[in-house]
């Protein structure tokens, strides 16, 4: 791709970049959110025309109108976003728009032919019968690989593949996608996370503001190196970057043995004990989907357990009576919830809509008779953006507008405007570029150092080391061990992780 | 990311530009078809619009069919807001006709008018938001989906008016299913009338002061929807129904009172086509208006101005239409209907077509301004 350029509006989302990729490397493209990769990528892949430049694919010049171009010229991409039919099976997804014969039946043996030598060969296993919905996400992730393979992609573009996946699973993807080089195929690597570029790539390439800012071989650069690059500026993440820790204080918040089961009688929590007090961040940790976000859903009152207690400052909820999200803003509980696009934010609303969502009923935003007042809402707005650093910072943009990490600095600076004493976080820094990672960080510590109580729930491990004082691992819908963060350490973490109890 | 090519119109050429190009594309397959019949286009449609609008008696017409619209397409739009599509404004429209009818025959011979008229108000109102509260309610605590309950409650709502009307309302001897006239103090006054005691001339025309109350009932959603914390409460249910639920709005309560708002507008239809034109009560004076507003609503994008114009648009349909089968005979009710039916489907169903199309166009040309200033 040789000088490419494309504009939106005001935004110049990539300026005059070129990029090289050598035919059989893993190459990672990193940047902050709206550097311009993603609008990169959907160059390469046919979803925008660029402005300017031109694209040679294996040597030859090409226009690529569309994704079916992008296709037919090798090039196939997997999304952030899987793009499945749930209730279709593995074989007709790879099959639908491609199928071979037009009698179903002929077509799926002679995919399905095909696509097992073609697992044979990369080592991709997926059960091609079963229903996608019924498919953990490791294993859809492979079938869009494989998917992409089966159209005889030989580049493959992989956006944020590891934002949905565990820990063992992103080891997994790894050993695949080093298979996938190993045979050939060119991947082009899209994220946030440097230590998975150091692990895999063979080259990379850094852009910020929609330029190229660094491109080199992964042997002539650093950890350091490439977070410099990709933010401008030192970064500091980790423990070291603050001296002050815990001071923990009065109780805040307690919960006794709290028990939730699904709609299928499959319990979700068992007797979930935690106490959490002023002054400490403490950290939930675990392989995604062990509970924890079941746990947030009832402390902050979403949802009502079938047993067990809770105790908020002076008040105190048993299962018939539980709190509601209303009542927990009252009593100084805020939640940042895991799913902002789901939960955080209302996507169609602006942001100064955005902005107020639960606070909505404050009567700074609105007179007691229920007129609301907009241009406070839009006042507030703009004092949180300013505050938090939200780009870009114009409180009439619909909250969709704004990247991922905007978006999280959004709804945190609103739950962090209403002062709560006590801060359910869960996610804190999912999808969001290294800069804001470092700002939100130093947020929750601020936080936690005036005086709240705030528990963070993160698949990320990295995350936990940096900001708990105490860590809970959650297993199975349990707590499977309680360390202070001086006994902490990835290993000690993740033995409670995998089931073991602590000693 | 979508598969499809992402569209990004600015705000004028969204609500201002689509909509225009998309009636002009509707229009041009009309002329087609009219042509088809051996007919001039031209003709057509300026007898259409002369119709519509050419007198002070045509727009009177206009805005007479235009004002049950904006009832019917409010009744939509306020519950699409909600996130719920309300088919049954055809029912909710007949009950609250029932209710203005109702209050009109038992208490009209001992109210004076201005006590009268707005006890009709409230009573269709009421009427139509209780006929609207039962789909409400199936759907809040059992999750029966609104669409398909409303329909049912149409199909109930005609079943019951005919039943009052054949078996309870109708007068002895008459053959006509309708019930004795509204006494004289329950006729809305025509505009006619009212501008009379003004001194001024005005054409008698069906046009009724029910238009006041149609202006009252799209500044009321507007400022519902936009002002008020109960409309903010409502779209974010609307748009996200779990963002909702974690700010502490309860969606219940919501369903509620956007079905229960959609019905009382819906029956404010009675007002118009009863107690303005009728003076009695009859079996199919809705005749698929509730309906019409499912499409006003769509074309306007549920905005309270854009039913405005879309009412207007069908309301000079439905006048012009009328004008034209009168002046040639040849062009037929059905033909009316067939652009009546044109004019959903291209601004309705397909109007997302020529988005794409404009988007290319204005980025053209917006490449081309700086080229072009270069130069020169």
């Amino acid at each position: 791709m040789d000088r490419i350029s494309k504009r939106f509006g005001a935004v110049q989302a990539n300026r005059e970049v070129t990029l090289t990729v050598a035919a059989g490397t893993v190459h990672g493209i990193v940047g902050e959110n709206g550097a311009g990769k993603s609008t990169l990528m959907s160059i390469l892949y046919g979803f925008y025309q660029a402005d300017e430049g031109s694209i040679e694919v294996e040597g030859r010049p090409v226009r690529i109108d569309g994704s079916r171009q992008a296709i037919a010229l090798g090039i196939g991409m997997v999304h952030q976003h899987f793009m499945l039919v749930e209730p279709l099976s593995a074989l007709d997804n790879v099959m639908l728009g491609a199928e071979p014969h037009w009698r179903l039946s002929t077509a799926r043996d002679v995919v399905r032919e095909r696509l097992q030598a073609l697992m044979r060969e990369t080592g991709l296993a997926v059960r091609l019968d079963v229903p996608v919905e019924d498919l953990p996400v490791g294993e859809r992730q492979r079938l869009e690989i494989l998917k992409a393979l089966y159209r005889g992609a030989r580049i493959l573009i992989l956006d944020e593949p590891t934002a949905v996946l565990t820990p063992q699973e992103t080891a997994a993807l790894f050993i695949t996608l080093r298979q996938l080089r190993d045979r050939g195929t060119t991947v082009l690597l899209i994220t946030h996370k440097l230590k998975e570029i150091m692990a895999l790539c063979d080259a990379v390439t850094v852009m910020r503001a929609g330029e190229v800012v660094l491109d080199c071989p992964i042997s002539a650069t650093s950890l350091d190196a490439l977070a410099e690059a990709m933010v401008g500026r030192r970064v500091q993440l980790g423990r070291d970057a603050h001296t002050a820790s815990a001071q923990p204080g009065t109780v805040l918040l307690q919960a006794e043995n709290l028990a939730l089961a699904d709609g299928l009688g499959v319990p979700r929590l068992r007797q979930v004990s935690l106490t959490l007090h002023a002054g400490e961040i403490v950290g939930v940790a675990g392989v995604s989907g062990n509970g924890q976000s079941e746990l947030l859903e009832v402390l902050s009152g979403l949802r009502a357990p079938q047993a067990g207690a809770l105790r908020l400052g002076d008040a105190r909820f048993e299962p018939a009576h539980w709190l509601d999200p209303a009542r927990a803003r009252t009593l100084g509980l805020a939640h940042v919830p895991e799913d902002r696009h789901r939960r955080g934010l209302v996507l169609p609303f602006a942001a100064w809509e955005s902005a107020v969502l639960g606070y909505h009923r404050l009567t700074r935003y609105g007179s007691r008779t229920g007129w609301l007042r907009p241009a406070a809402m839009r006042e507030a707005t703009a004092a949180m953006m300013a505050d938090y650093d939200v780009r870009p910072r114009n409180p009439l943009l619909r909250s969709s507008k704004f990247s991922g990490g905007n978006q999280q600095k959004l709804v945190l600076a609103r739950e962090a405007q209403a002062r709560p004493r006590v801060l359910l976080v869960g996610q804190p820094t999912r999808g969001v570029d290294i800069g804001a990672i470092e700002f939100i960080h130093a947020r929750l510590r601020a936080m936690r150092d005036a005086g709240g109580a705030v528990l963070v729930v993160s698949s990320e491990l990295d995350e936990i080391l940096a900001l708990a004082d105490r860590v809970l691992v959650m297993d199975r819908g349990g707590i499977a061990g309680e360390l202070p963060i001086e006994h902490c350490s990835e290993a000690a973490l993740g033995r409670l992780m995998a089931g073991a109890t602590a000693s | 990311m979508s598969a499809h090519q992402p569209l990004d119109l600015p705000r004028w050429a969204d609500l201002v530009v689509l909509p225009l190009v998309n009636l002009a594309m509707a229009l041009a397959v009309a002329g087609v078809v009219v042509a088809g019949i051996g007919m001039d286009p031209l003709q057509v449609i300026s007898l259409l619009v002369q119709g519509a609008f050419g007198s002070r008696a045509g727009v009177s017409y206009t805005l007479y069919y235009a004002t049950t619209f904006v009832f019917t397409g409010l009744a939509v739009a306020v519950a699409f807001h909600g996130g719920l599509f309300n088919i049954g404004g055809e029912g909710q429209a007949m009950m609250g006709g029932l209710g203005s009818a109702l209050v009109a025959l038992a208490l009209g011979d001992r109210l004076p008018a201005a006590l009268l008229l707005p006890l009709m108000v409230l009573a269709g109102t009421a009427a139509g938001a209780a006929w609207a509260a039962v789909p409400a309610a199936l759907q809040a605590w059992r999750g029966s989906h609104v669409v398909i309950t409303t329909i049912m409650a149409n199909f109930i709502a005609s079943a019951v008016l005919s039943y009052l009307l054949v078996n309870q309302l109708k007068e002895p001897g008459n053959m006509a299913v309708e019930s004795r006239a509204f006494p004289e103090a329950a006729h809305m006054p025509s505009v006619h009338q009212a501008l009379g005691w003004l001194g001024i001339d005005w054409p008698s025309t069906p046009l009724n002061l029910s238009v006041l109350l149609a202006a009252a009932a799209v500044a009321g959603v507007w400022i519902y929807l936009w002002k008020l914390r109960s409309g903010y409460e409502l779209r974010a249910v609307g748009h996200a129904p779990d963002a909702a639920h974690y700010a502490g709005i309860r969606p219940r309560r919501q369903i509620m009172a956007s079905m229960l708002c959609a019905g009382a507008l819906a029956g404010l239809v009675g007002m118009n086509e009863l107690a303005g034109v009728q003076h009695r009560l009859l079996l199919d004076y809705v005749v698929g208006a509730g309906f019409t507003g499912i499409a006003v609503s769509l074309i306007g994008r549920n905005h309270p101005v854009g039913i405005v114009l879309a009412s207007l648009l069908f309301g000079a349909l439905y006048q012009g239409g009328a004008e034209l089968a009168f002046e040639i005979p040849a062009f037929s009710r059905d033909m009316v209907a067939t652009l009546q039916g044109l004019i959903v489907l291209f601004s309705g169903a397909l109007a997302m077509v020529a988005a794409p199309g404009l988007a290319r166009l204005l980025a053209w040309s917006r490449r081309a301004r700086p080229a072009g200033a270069a130069r020169g």
